[in-house]
């Protein structure tokens, strides 16, 4: 492989396609999988179980955590102008708007995408996607749509438990341990949010990454090498794309949706 | 299908996530007071709106009885005219006036309604006449260097203090 042979870049930019071509026809078939997935609710109640229902307790306390920080960050900058009132509003906007959605789907990429990456890839390396197909088991509907549904599903549910866990923390710091007003706190906060455009929004973003991060974790595994070294750098690229195209989506989404 | 005991939790934690979007929808975002109430639209037209935004309360007494519609340019008359969509169960005399308010130092800005003495009230599509502008800071400190330029330049007549 080398820069100045044109064989070699042409060979790199067609897999390059092939890969992208494969992708998008993957995510294309997960999609039109959705009403197969629903009538056996049962597999994707197992991975909501397994995505959604383990990921809780890392999602509580960092959004638990990251609210403490934003009301004590948030306070320091606004009493300088004397508009410390006004901590409800930029807790609440920062955690809908960004925070909430951005931090869970990192969370999610690492707690929940790497170990499906592993989980697929060592299914790849011990064969028994191969034996399924031997079956005439179809592994993408049996195994990759649960997960992947379930995963969609459970992100905009984990983002807004965080958006919520978030601004209690905010509140605590904010008007019990500093003494903002609580009732500024929150009508300013109320003031201030809007549903449709904020907390809307919010969730659609949420939605988003969720399908991102589920299907690339989904992808990599799918396609791993089946080999330990195959596996464990799956799932590194997991982490790191999924955490890399969540943060690109999140710029995307936020010009989108919030430039006037 | 048959039952399991991943049920609860899943069920659980779909409760936990539904009961948080309402939370933000509720308490974070008040979506109870949007109202569903119906409304009728007066104009009023303004000769500076200052920084008064679309969705912004309309206040009587303090309390929020309506909401600021659209403004827009009048190039008949060169002013803003600004639509307000009031609530159905409020009336207003027919000469009530509008201010345009701010709430606190840095707060938005809110336009006010000071009920008249007449005995008709608004109907819909009536055009409110009695209005004053929003206070522009600029003007103000205008007028208040001016003011001192004009005593200090004849100190004998200006009255000391």
């Amino acid at each position: 492989m080398s820069w100045y042979k044109p064989a070699d870049i042409g060979f790199a930019t067609r897999s390059a396609l092939a890969d992208w071509g494969y992708g998008a026809r993957l995510l294309l078939r997960l999609t039109a999988l959705f009403g197969a997935s629903m009538r056996r609710f049962g597999l994707v109640r197992d991975q909501i179980h397994f995505l959604g229902n383990y990921s809780l307790a890392i999602i509580t306390v960092s959004g638990l955590f990251v609210g403490f920080v934003l009301g004590l960050q948030g306070y320091y900058t606004l009493q300088r102008y004397g508009s410390s009132e006004a901590l409800g509003l930029l807790v609440a906007l920062s955690l809908v708007r960004e925070l909430g959605p951005v931090i869970t789907a990192l969370l999610f990429a690492g707690r929940a995408g790497a170990s499906l990456t592993a989980e697929i890839g060592l299914m790849r390396a011990g064969e028994q996607i191969t034996a399924m197909e031997m079956m005439a088991v179809d592994p993408i509907s049996r195994i990759l749509a649960p997960r992947f549904w379930g995963g969609v599903i459970g992100m905009p549910l984990l983002a807004a438990v965080f958006s919520a866990v978030g601004i209690f923390g905010g509140y605590v710091v904010g008007v019990l341990l500093i003494g903002v007003d609580s009732g500024s706190f929150w009508s300013q906060m109320q003031g201030g949010v809007d549903v449709w455009k904020d907390v809307g929004n919010g969730v659609v973003k949420s939605f988003v990454f969720g399908v991102a991060v589920t299907f690339i974790a989904l992808l990599e595994g799918y396609e791993a090498q089946a080999t330990p070294e195959g596996v464990s750098s799956a799932t590194t690229r997991t982490v790191v794309i999924a955490s890399l195209s969540v943060l690109g989506l999140d710029f995307l989404l936020t010009v989108m949706m919030f430039s006037i | 299908m048959q039952r399991s005991k991943n049920d609860v939790w899943v069920g659980l934690f779909v409760i936990v996530g539904l009961l948080a979007i309402v939370f933000l929808a509720l308490k974070a975002a008040n979506l109870l007071n949007l109202s569903f109430q119906s409304e009728y639209r007066v104009v009023a037209k303004f000769d500076n709106v200052g920084g008064l935004k679309p969705r912004a309360a309309v206040r009587s007494a303090g309390v929020v009885v309506g909401r600021v519609e659209s403004i827009t340019f009048d190039d008949k008359s060169f002013q803003a005219r600004v639509t307000l969509a009031l609530e159905n169960r409020y009336s207003f005399p027919k000469d009530s006036s509008l201010k345009i308010l701010t709430s606190g130092l840095l707060g938005e800005q809110y336009i006010g309604v000071e009920a008249g003495a007449d005995e008709k009230v608004l109907a819909p599509g009536d055009t409110i006449a009695a209005t004053q502008s929003a206070v522009v800071l600029e003007n103000l400190i205008g007028q208040f260097l001016y003011n001192k330029a004009a005593d200090g330049s004849n100190p004998g007549t200006a009255p000391k203090k």
